[in-house]
C-alpha cells in the first residue's frame, strides 16, 4: 500500500541555534526531508530559529517562519495554517524535545495534528539509560555492567563491585555533564561527589568502563511492514573512550569479518525492534571486544541523528529523503534508489572506496578547555574524505582539515623524543594521529602503539604504510623520483605540496605537478553510487583519486 | 610497499588489458572474469564450490584486513581460479586469524592482481558482459597471454560439479535424529549442511552423479538439491535424477543451482546471465508474505522468466526488486521449493535462514 493520502500538509521542525554536537548535519536532514515530502505534493511548512540554514531558504518550503523554537510558536503556526501532521525527526534533539512538549500540552490533539515518523515511547526508553539497559537485558542483549546509585555510599559500594576503569553518568543532565571516566580508586570520591551534585535528583550511573574495545555505529532504516536495510556501518579508529563525534570514523568497516559483522547487525535488529514500530532512521551503536569478538551495545537512537547526514554522504544513499517517505507510508520496496532510479530502495549499499571522517576541534578559540578527548563530545565540525584506500582517504581528510596539515606525511614535525610521544598518545587528544605518526617515523613498533593507544593495528600498520613511502621520498630530488614512486605516492595520498616538503632539496609543489603531469600521473574521477559499480548511475556524485 | 613487488597483468578476451601487482601465488591462471560487491567475507567466498572456474574481482577496495581463519571456510580448499582486487593485505587486525591472505593464497596455489583500478574493470564487465580473462605474474607479453587465453573454454555449456563434489558419502549431525535429508553434493557450502544440521537433521551427502535407487537407501524423509558451479543445462544427470526425486513426492529443497535443476526438471529452460548477480546486498521480496529480504547471491545463470510464469504447475514465491527476475518457486501439487539466492547467507545478512526452517517444517507435516 503506497503513500498515506489524507496527508497533504505537513510542519517540519529545525534544530535551531548550532551548537556543538548538532551542527549543520540537522539542516541537511531538514532540507532534505522538505524537499522528499514537496515531491509528493505534500505542502510542506517548516520552523526554525536559525535563519543561517538552507532548510529556511524561501524556496525549501511552501512558507517558512523564522520564530523561536517554542510551544507559543508552534501554536501561532497551527493557527495559521491548516497542517496535518508534523515530523519531528528531522531537528535532533531540539526538535524531538518541542515535539514532546506540545504533546503533553495537547497542542497537537487541540489542532487535530498527527505525529509521524517516530516513536515518542521508543525515544524515552533510548534516551533513559536504566530504562534501556532494563529493556537489552531482557532481549538478551549484553551491555557494560551498570547500577543507579542514589548516594554517596551506594556510589561506592557499586564501583567496588563493578570494578575500575568506571564511568560516572550523573541523571538528567544536558550534554553529560558532570561525567566522566574514573580510573583508580583514587579519584573515586571526586568523581562521584561531582557526579551526584551536578544532577538534579542527586543520581548517577555507575559503569563498567570498557576502554580499548573497538567501537561501532550501524545506521538502519526502518519501513512500516518492518523490512530493514543497513544503510551503512561506521567503524571507529578511536577505541571506545573517545565520543563518535570526536573519533576519526572510517566506512565501511575495516576490521570486521563477516561472521562479526553479521553479528552485530542481527543484534541491532533485534535491538530496533525491540523498541517500538517506528518507520524511518535508527542508529546502534556497539563495543567489541578485540580479544575475544564479545559484543555489547553501547546505544540506540531511533531517529534520524547526526551521523546519518554523514552515512548518507558516504554510501550516496539519501538517508533523511528516505525517512520522509517512509514516514508518509511508503514501504522501502516501492520506492527507488536515488542514485541508479532503477533499482529497489531497499537494499544495502556497496562501496567501492573508503571515507574517513576526521573532525575538526578550535580548542585554540576555547582558552583553558580540557582538550582531552572522552564522553562528551568536542569538536565544533569535520571533514570527510574518499579515496580508494585508507592511505589515500585519511590523508585527504589530514589535508582537508584547513590547519597546516599538508597530508598525515608532513605536519610540523613534533620536537618530542621517542618516550614522551609514547607518554602524549596514551591520551586522547586532537592531534594524536600525527603524533603517531611521529612515533612511527622515531621507529616505535606498531605493537607498543596498539598497546598505548588501543588502535586496531590494522589502521597503524596503514599508517607505517604512509611514514615508509615518506622516508623512501625523502631520498629522492624532485630530479631523481622515479616515476613508480612517485604515482605510488599519489595513491596513497601523498599531496602535491606535502611530496615538494619531503623531496630533497628546494622544490615547489608546481614542480611536482608539472612533472608528474609531464608523466601522465593526472587524477581520474570515480563515482559514488550505492552499488559499487553494479549499475548505473544516473545522479552519482565523484571523487577524485589516482590509478594505474 | 606495491611499486617494488613484481609486476602482474591481466588480460581480457576483448582485448582489454591491465595492470597492476602479483599477490598470492607466481604464475599464471585462466577463467571466467566475474566480481563480488560484498564488503565482508571473502575468505567464505574463495573457498565457495560454486566459484569453480571463475577469476574473481572484489569491488571492496582493501582485501585481507581482517586475515583467514579456519572456521569460515565454505569447503577445504580455495574454489576461485584466480583473484583480482585493488588493495591486497598481508597485514591483518583480527587477533583470532589463523594467517595472513597472502600466504593463504599462496598455500593454495592462488594467482593474485592486486592495484588494478577495479571500479573501471567493473564497469566494462557490467556493459560488455561475463567473458574469460587470463591473470599472470610470470607472462608479461600481452600477445602471448591472448594466445593461451583463446584455449579456455567457454562456461556456457560447460558441467563443473562433479569436479567439486564429494566423492565419498559420508553423514552429518545426529544418526538418531528423527529427520533424515539426503543432500544431492553438485559443489555444496559447508555452512547449508550445517544450517539443516542445526535444525536436527541426519543427513548423508551423496556425490553428483548418485541416482535416485542409492538416495532411497538412505530412507530420507526430505531431499536437498545443492548450490554448485557451472551450467545447469549441461548436466542431464542431475536433471534426471530431481526428476526421480519427485516422483517420491517427499519435500525437496533446492538452492541456486539447485533451484535451477528443480525448474530444469519441470522443462523450464535457464539461461547464461549477461554477467551475473554476486554479492549480499541484492534485494528480494516474498510475495507470499510480503516481507522483504536482503539476500546473498552468486549466480551466472537464471531461469527463464517466462517460461515459470507460464507453467501451469509452478507458482513463483520470490521476486528481485532491482530486475525482477525470479528468486524463488514453488511446485504447486508437490512438496518442492527452491530459490536462487543463498538462504544460508555466509557471507552475507542472515534474513533469509527461515528457509530452513520451513524445509523442515514441511519435512515434519509431510511425516505425519
Ligand atoms: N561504558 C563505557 N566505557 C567506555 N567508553 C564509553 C562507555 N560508554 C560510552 N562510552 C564512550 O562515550 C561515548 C558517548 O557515549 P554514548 O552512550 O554514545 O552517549 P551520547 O548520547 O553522547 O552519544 C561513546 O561514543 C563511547 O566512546
Ligand atoms: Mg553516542
Amino acid at each position: 500500500m503506497p503513500k498515506d493520502n489524507s496527508i497533504k500538509s505537513v510542519l517540519i521542525i529545525g534544530s535551531g541555534p548550532i551548537i556543538i554536537g548538532q551542527a549543520c548535519e540537522f539542516d541537511y536532514s531538514g532540507s532534505q526531508a522538505a524537499r522528499s515530502l514537496r515531491e509528493e505534493g505534500i505542502k510542506v511548512i517548516l520552523i526554525n530559529s536559525n535563519p543561517a540554514t538552507i532548510m529556511t531558504d524561501p524556496m525549501m518550503a511552501d512558507k517558512v517562519y523564522l520564530l523561536p523554537l517554542t510551544v507559543e510558536s508552534i501554536e501561532q503556526i497551527l493557527q495559521e495554517n491548516q497542517i496535518d501532521a508534523v515530523l519531528p525527526t528531522m531537528g535532533g534533539q531540539t526538535a524531538l524535545n518541542l515535539s514532546k512538549e506540545a504533546d503533553e500540552l495537547g497542542i497537537w490533539e487541540k489542532y487535530n495534528v498527527r505525529m509521524i515518523g517516530v516513536d515518542v515511547a521508543a525515544i524515552d526508553t533510548a534516551e533513559d539509560r536504566e530504562k534501556f539497559r532494563q529493556l537489552m537485558v531482557k532481549i538478551g542483549m549484553a551491555v557494560a555492567p551498570s547500577r543507579v546509585a542514589n548516594s554517596f555510599l551506594e556510589g561506592k559500594e557499586f564501583a567496588q563491585e563493578i570494578g575500575f576503569p568506571l564511568v560516572i553518568r550523573p541523571s538528567f543532565t544536558l550534554g553529560g555533564t558532570g561525567g566522566g571516566f574514573v580510573h583508580s580508586k583514587d579519584d573515586l570520591d571526586a568523581a562521584l561527589d561531582r557526579g551526584l551534585k551536578a544532577s538534579p535528583i542527586h543520581e548517577v550511573l555507575v559503569e563498567k568502563a570498557v576502554l580499548g574495545w573497538k567501537e561501532y555505529e550501524l545506521e538502519l532504516l526502518r519501513d512500516k511492514n518492518d523490512n530493514v536495510v543497513i544503510i551503512c556501518t561506521v567503524e571507529n579508529l578511536d577505541p571506545m573512550g573517545v565520543h563518535t563525534g570526536d573519533s576519526i570514523t572510517v566506512a565501511p568497516a575495516m576490521t570486521l569479518s563477516d561472521t562479526a559483522f553479521q553479528e552485530m547487525r542481527n543484534k541491532a535488529i533485534l535491538m530496533m525492534r525491540s523498541l517500538g514500530n517506528f518507520a524511518g532512521g535508527c542508529n546502534v551503536q556497539f563495543a567489541q571486544n578485540p580479544e575475544t569478538e564479545e559484543l555489547i551495545a553501547v546505544e540506540i537512537n531511533p531517529r534520524v541523528s547526526r551521523s546519518s547526514a554523514l552515512a548518507s554522504k558516504a554510501t550516496g544513499y539519501p538517508i533523511a529523503k528516505i525517512a520522509a517517505k517512509l514516514a508518509i507510508g511508503y514501504s522501502l520496496d516501492e520506492l527507488k534508489n536515488q542514485i541508479t532510479m532503477t533499482t529497489s530502495a531497499y537494499f544495502e549499499p556497496a562501496l567501492d572506496y573508503v571515507i574517513v571522517k576526521m573532525p575538526r576541534w578550535n580548542f585554540d578559540k576555547f582558552k583553558g578547555a580540557n582538550d582531552t578527548l572522552g564522553l562528551q563530545m568536542k569538536s565544533v565540525g569535520e571533514v570527510m574524505a574518499i579515496g580508494r584506500s585508507f592511505t589515500e582517504a585519511v590523508q585527504k581528510a589530514c589535508q582537508s582539515l584547513e590547519n597546516d596539515a599538508v597530508g598525515l606525511g608532513y605536519y610540523g614535525k613534533s620536537l618530542m623524543k621517542s618516550d614522551e610521544l609514547m607518554e602524549y598518545i596514551k591520551t586522547p587528544k586532537w592531534d594524536r594521529i600525527f603524533r603517531i605518526k611521529d612515533a612511527l617515523m622515531q621507529g616505535t613498533t606498531i605493537k607498543s602503539i596498539v598497546q598505548a593507544t588501543g588502535i586496531d593495528r590494522w589502521f597503524i600498520y596503514q599508517i607505517q604504510l604512509i611514514c615508509n613511502m615518506e622516508k623512501e621520498l625523502a631520498t629522492y630530488s624532485i630530479d631523481t623520483i622515479p616515476a613508480d614512486l612517485l604515482k605510488d605516492a599519489k595513491k596513497n595520498g601523498f599531496s602535491d605540496a606535502q611530496i615538494a616538503k619531503i623531496l630533497h632539496g628546494d622544490c615547489t609543489d608546481d614542480q611536482v605537478y608539472e612533472k608528474r603531469k609531464a608523466l601522465g600521473i593526472t587524477r581520474v574521477y570515480k563515482m559514488v553510487d550505492t552499488c559499487s559499480a553494479e549499475f548505473e548511475a544516473k545522479t552519482p556524485y565523484f571523487y577524485s583519486t589516482f590509478e594505474n | 610497499m606495491p611499486h617494488t613487488k613484481q609486476p602482474a597483468v591481466l588480460v581480457l578476451a576483448d582485448g582489454h588489458v591491465f595492470y597492476g601487482q602479483a599477490f598470492g601465488k607466481t604464475g599464471t591462471t585462466t577463467g571466467e572474469i566475474c566480481f563480488n560487491t560484498g564488503m565482508t567475507g571473502y575468505q567464505e567466498v574463495f573457498t565457495d564450490p560454486s566459484y569453480t572456474g571463475q577469476i574473481l574481482i572484489m569491488n571492496n577496495v582493501h582485501i585481507g584486513n581482517y586475515g583467514v581463519k579456519d572456521s569460515d571456510v565454505e569447503s577445504n580448499t580455495v574454489k576461485i581460479r584466480g583473484l583480482i582486487a585493488r588493495n591486497l593485505e598481508e597485514q591483518f587486525s583480527r587477533i583470532q586469524a589463523n594467517g595472513d591472505v597472502d600466504n593463504y593464497l599462496k598455500a593454495n596455489n592462488i594467482v593474485a592482481i592486486e592495484g588494478v583500478d577495479t571500479r573501471a574493470l567493473v564497469a566494462h564487465i557490467r556493459t560488455k558482459g561475463a567473458m574469460n580473462c587470463i591473470i599472470s605474474s610470470e607472462i608479461t607479453d600481452v600477445e602471448q597471454l591472448k594466445a593461451e587465453l583463446a584455449k579456455v573454454p567457454d562456461m556456457d555449456g560447460l558441467e563443473l560439479s562433479s569436479t567439486v563434489s564429494t566423492t565419498e558419502e559420508y553423514e552429518l549431525g545426529d544418526a538418531a535424529a528423527e529427520l533424515k535429508v539426503a543432500v544431492l553434493d553438485l559443489g555444496v557450502k559447508k555452512h547449508i549442511l550445517e544450517c539443516l544440521v542445526q535444525r536436527g537433521a541426519h543427513v548423508r551427502v551423496h556425490p553428483a552423479k548418485t541416482p535416485l535407487s542409492r538416495l532411497k537407501e538412505f530412507n530420507p524423509d526430505g531431499y536437498f538439491i545443492s548450490n554448485g558451479p557451472g551450467d545447469p543445462a549441461a548436466m542431464d544427470y542431475a536433471i534426471t535424477t530431481v526428476k526421480d526425486i519427485l516422483e517420491e513426492n517427499k519435500p525437496v529443497f533446492g538452492i541456486c543451482l539447485g533451484h535451477q535443476l528443480l525448474a530444469l526438471a519441470n522443462n523450464i529452460p535457464t539461461f547464461k546471465m549477461h554477467h551475473g548477480h554476486r554479492g549480499l546486498n541484492h534485494p528480494v521480496k516474498n510475495i507470499i508474505t510480503g516481507q522483504c529480504e536482503i539476500t546473498t547471491q552468486n549466480h551466472g545463470f537464471g531461469v527463464d522468466p517466462e517460461a515459470v510464469r507460464k507453467h501451469p504447475d509452478v507458482e513463483i514465491t520470490h521476486v528481485n526488486l532491482n530486475d525482477e527476475s525470479i528468486e524463488g518457486i514453488r511446485l504447486k501439487h508437490k512438496p518442492a521449493f527452491s530459490v536462487q539466492y543463498h538462504p544460508e547467507s555466509t557471507p552475507g545478512p542472515h534474513d533469509s535462514r527461515y528457509l530452513f526452517d520451513n524445509f523442515v517444517s514441511m519435512i515434519r507435516e509431510h511425516k505425519q
